[in-house]
């Protein structure tokens, strides 16, 4: 199940939000209906980077039950390993690409009597879907949206005049910080809180409602984690019998990949443990980049991640 | 929908049989072949066991997604008469109506694209008109909304489907029974079981927890993908074609299990086979969870040389809590006995096909 | 009649419900739900907190005697929560929690402790909300009287003793089993003798 079923798409329309994002919408190539998917879910993009193959997650932020198309939101990272930057200046419409079937690892708890939602920056795309299919199932919602400015808040006009009873936005450069305490001191019993950004504002969001006494349960987020880059280093697959060198901008993921040897995963962004990988001989450091392992776990060097984590040392033998 | 089907059993080429899984018990297979016999092996014990769910050998359960057979209509009929007598054996909670929905849909378009002869789907946007010839059944209603429809989604396309069928949630890295129907279940209670969690249903099962087969079964389900479904098997053992064989109501097929002598264990004892298969469902991200109930006699079974062989041998050598816990350890040795005529013992092929 | 007393941590199925101790834990409200001697258990627990006086000025503590007669309500009551409320039976608190329920805030803490009856009603009640049953704090303390529903007639039996034991809505014999609803807040009881009518074992005292 390497990925699973695939979607063969095209691209029909590529709309630059602001500055930073651009907005690509995907339709099938045979005209058909793209599968109605989960508010949250997202999708693995596959790009052929001049002959580097890429195939990052991105959150699906269109309305579900618009089945016509999938549409997604990238932000541009100067200083990543150039999956956003190829988004950015290479695909343009008309373009054919391939997608995963949607995956959702940061799924609305249906049971909740009301959805409170804090998104920071582009982690805003997924709580678009969830809150279209809130809207068409009637679930009760409140939305704190923080941006660095005002140019920056990609779809907040969107939001704001939908819903202005229930939607907050705040600005860095304005000063504007969300009063979670406030925010999170009055909310009715059986709600539960989702939190997409950056990994600051993920930590100051959890550990404050841990701390005013919410129930970790309650508490839902998603951190998408790029694989990051890195020395290079080489990788023994014991079960495939290969030597494989990870260059400084490849995933070991990627690596094997590239090397032909199959590996599954659903995330590639150390959250979903698909891909989790036995590890048999290591004479050096692992370098531990997922949410997926226990610290225990990570300390033992027993098991790896590949989609993230990376390897500093003499000897690296995986179950692959 | 009343319990008055128009059942007329010359229609559609007298395709569907006229049958009955209670008071008379007249349900037996046209073809015992066509029968998923679940043991591919001599032996059997636990196991994960799945594969992927895609469409089979022509003329087997495994053709279509949906296996849609000659027992269809006989067995809505007892099912609408099970519920008639306790709606409790069908539960959904609050926040699986989207799930339930999605199942709708799931069956309809799979029944509409491989039994066109019976069924058609149109949809103009979220307006669809379903018809279910074999059952007599036309629908206008308007997707995702309750109200059009006599009852709610879940219950509605289950009145029309055979199998048992549960719903299950995902939250907290498990999955939660949080919808169920079962009229055609082997001994366990979907209104005591709904709202459990995978282990916590599956708890009642012997050995396999120690074995690890839930640990590594939810794993596994959790990577569910949709558009990928899996399937696997199950198995038991009853009394007479008795599809609902459910704890609410064994006061009253209990005894039955006393009747069986070496003279009728031929026709009484039946193997009971679950074909369960798993799909993920797309807009709730729920796993919907068919257990498809297939019965066949003894004495249909040994007409196939190969299964007479295989089934002496696993009955003979299963585990006593096995036997115990799928509820025929005091017919055991009897099923043995009769079975070991028609075990000569030669060696079977792998599979479990015919061999002929 | 024989006794064969099954402890409530006895090695069992995976729907047989766990418990731990209690332990305090930040909130702004403290919902304190016991029953028997499940009020040491409270006792127990008040003591642990850093802010003994803050913590209970901000708690509701309800209870009501055990099943055997157990009234351990002064020992509660000398505490001095915010609110106190002695009920005379599970049926006669409830309806008070769901009141308190029904206008509660996330940062409320739950603590329940006593019977698997009072802690399992208690629970079913704080999930109708939506609240995630595994941030309920439970501690079984005292009788372990069991409360079984018969699968058959759907009839619950309260303070069940014996297994097996009489139905008390349809007569029927049922054997207990740690099977597990925390929706129907009840063990299943199963019919002994379906197959062989009539042929009952002998009753043996398990739980009390």
């Amino acid at each position: 199940m390497s990925g699973g079923a695939k979607l063969q798409v095209r691209v029909a329309e590529v709309v630059e939000v602001n500055d930073l994002v651009k907005r690509f919408r995907f339709v099938s190539r045979d005209g058909s209906l793209l599968p109605a998917f989960s508010g949250g879910a997202h999708t693995v993009v596959e790009m052929d980077d001049h002959g580097v193959r890429r195939l990052n997650p991105y959150s699906l932020m269109s309305d579900a039950e618009d089945r016509s198309g999938y549409e997604i939101s990238v932000r541009r990272d100067d200083q990543g390993r150039g999956g956003s930057l190829y988004m950015h200046r290479h695909v343009v419409p008309g373009m054919e690409m391939t997608l995963s079937y949607p995956v959702n690892l940061f799924p609305l708890d249906n049971r909740a009597r009301k959805h409170l939602m804090i998104a920071g920056g582009i982690g805003i795309t997924p709580f678009l879907a969830q809150i279209a299919q809130l809207t068409h199932f009637g679930g009760r919602f409140e939305l704190h949206y923080a941006a660095r400015s005002k140019a920056l808040g990609a779809y907040m006009d969107r939001l704001t005049s939908a819903h202005p009873d229930r939607v907050h936005c705040y600005f860095d450069d304005q000063k504007q910080v969300i009063d979670l305490e406030k925010v999170l001191e009055n909310q009715p019993i059986g709600t539960h809180l989702y939190v997409c950004g950056p990994k600051g504002m993920i930590n100051w969001v959890l550990s404050t409602a841990e701390a005013m006494g919410w129930p970790k349960q309650a508490l839902h987020h998603e951190e998408f984690l790029a694989p990051g880059t890195g020395l290079p280093f080489t990788v023994e697959l014991a079960a495939s019998g290969k030597t494989i060198t990870v260059g400084p901008t490849q995933s070991l993921l990627e690596a094997m990949e590239a090397a032909g040897v199959e590996a599954p995963y659903l995330c590639r962004g150390g959250a979903c443990g698909q891909c989790e990988t036995v590890v048999r001989k290591c004479d050096g450091t692992i370098l531990h980049r997922d949410h997926w392992l226990t610290p225990e776990e990570q300390a033992a060097n027993t098991k790896i991640m590949p989609c993230v984590s990376r390897f500093e040392g003499k000897t690296l033998v995986i179950d692959r | 929908m009343s319990l008055d089907f128009k059942f007329a059993p010359d229609d559609f080429g007298g395709f569907f049989r006229d049958e009955t899984f209670r008071d008379t018990f007249t349900y037996r297979n046209s073809d015992p072949r066509r029968f998923p016999f679940p043991f591919d092996r001599d032996d059997y014990m636990y196991s994960v066991n799945m594969e992927p769910h895609v469409p089979g050998r022509k003329g087997t359960a495994f053709e279509h997604m949906l296996d849609v057979d000659e027992h269809y209509i006989a067995e809505m009929i007892d099912r609408a008469k099970v519920l008639a007598e306790d709606p409790l054996r069908c539960q959904s909670l609050p926040h699986m109506t989207l799930a339930g929905w999605d199942t709708l849909e799931l069956i309809m378009e799979a029944k509409a694209r491989d039994y066109p002869q019976w069924f058609s789907l149109t949809k103009d946007g979220n307006r669809w008109h379903w018809v279910n010839r074999p059952l007599g059944i036309e629908q206008s209603f308007t997707f995702l909304d309750e109200s059009t429809l006599p009852y709610p989604p879940f219950e509605y396309i289950m009145r029309q489907t055979q199998g048992d069928w549960t719903l299950q949630d995902e939250r907290d890295g498990t999955l939660w029974m949080d919808a169920g129907i079962a009229t055609s279940q082997a001994d366990w209670s979907v209104d005591f079981d709904v709202g459990m969690n995978f282990h916590e249903w599956h708890a009642p099962v012997p050995l396999a927890h120690e074995k690890g087969v839930f640990d590594r079964a939810l794993k596994f389900l959790l990577k569910l993908q949709h558009g990928a479904p899996v399937r696997r098997f199950n198995w038991t053992m009853t009394v007479n074609p008795l599809l609902d064989t459910a704890p609410e109501t064994y006061p009253k097929w209990g005894p039955s299990k006393t009747t069986i002598t070496q003279e009728n264990m031929g026709k009484k004892q039946h193997l009971r086979v679950e074909l369960q298969s798993l799909y993920r469902l797309p807009r709730s991200n729920a796993i919907a969870f068919d257990i498809r109930c297939y019965l066949c006699s003894f004495e249909q079974i040994v007409t196939v040389p190969k299964w007479a062989r295989r089934l002496h041998r696993v009955i003979r050598d299963l585990p006593v809590e096995l036997a115990t816990y799928k509820g025929f350890i005091r017919n055991r040795d009897a099923m043995v006995e009769w079975l070991s005529q028609y075990d000569d013992g030669a060696p079977t092929s792998p599979g479990w096909f015919p061999d002929d | 009649m024989k006794v064969d007393l099954t402890p409530v941590n006895a090695p069992s199925i995976r729907s047989r419900p766990v418990y731990a101790t209690l332990e305090p834990r930040p909130g702004k409200l403290h919902v304190i739900v016991a029953d028997d001697e499940g009020a040491a258990a409270v006792v127990e627990m008040v003591g642990k907190a850093n802010d003994r006086s803050g913590m209970l000025a901000a708690s509701h503590v309800m209870y009501c005697p055990g099943p055997t007669g157990t009234d351990l309500s002064a020992q509660l009551e000398v505490l001095g929560a915010a609110q106190f409320f002695r009920a005379p039976t599970i049926p006669a608190l409830l309806p008070r929690l769901v009141r308190v329920l029904a206008d509660a805030h996330m940062g409320t803490q739950f603590y329940l402790a006593g019977t698997e009856g009072l802690i399992g009603q208690a629970e079913r009640e704080i999930m109708a909300t939506g609240f995630p049953h595994a941030s309920i704090q439970k501690e079984q303390r005292g009788s372990t009287l069991r409360r079984v529903q018969c699968v058959h007639c759907k009839g619950i039996t309260e303070n069940v003793a014996t297994d097996p034991f009489k139905c008390s809505h349809c007569g029927l014999n049922l054997f207990v089993r740690d099977h597990y609803s925390r929706r129907i807040a009840a063990f299943m009881g199963v019919c002994i003798d379906a197959e062989d009518p009539g042929q009952v074992p002998e009753s043996v005292v398990r739980f009390r």
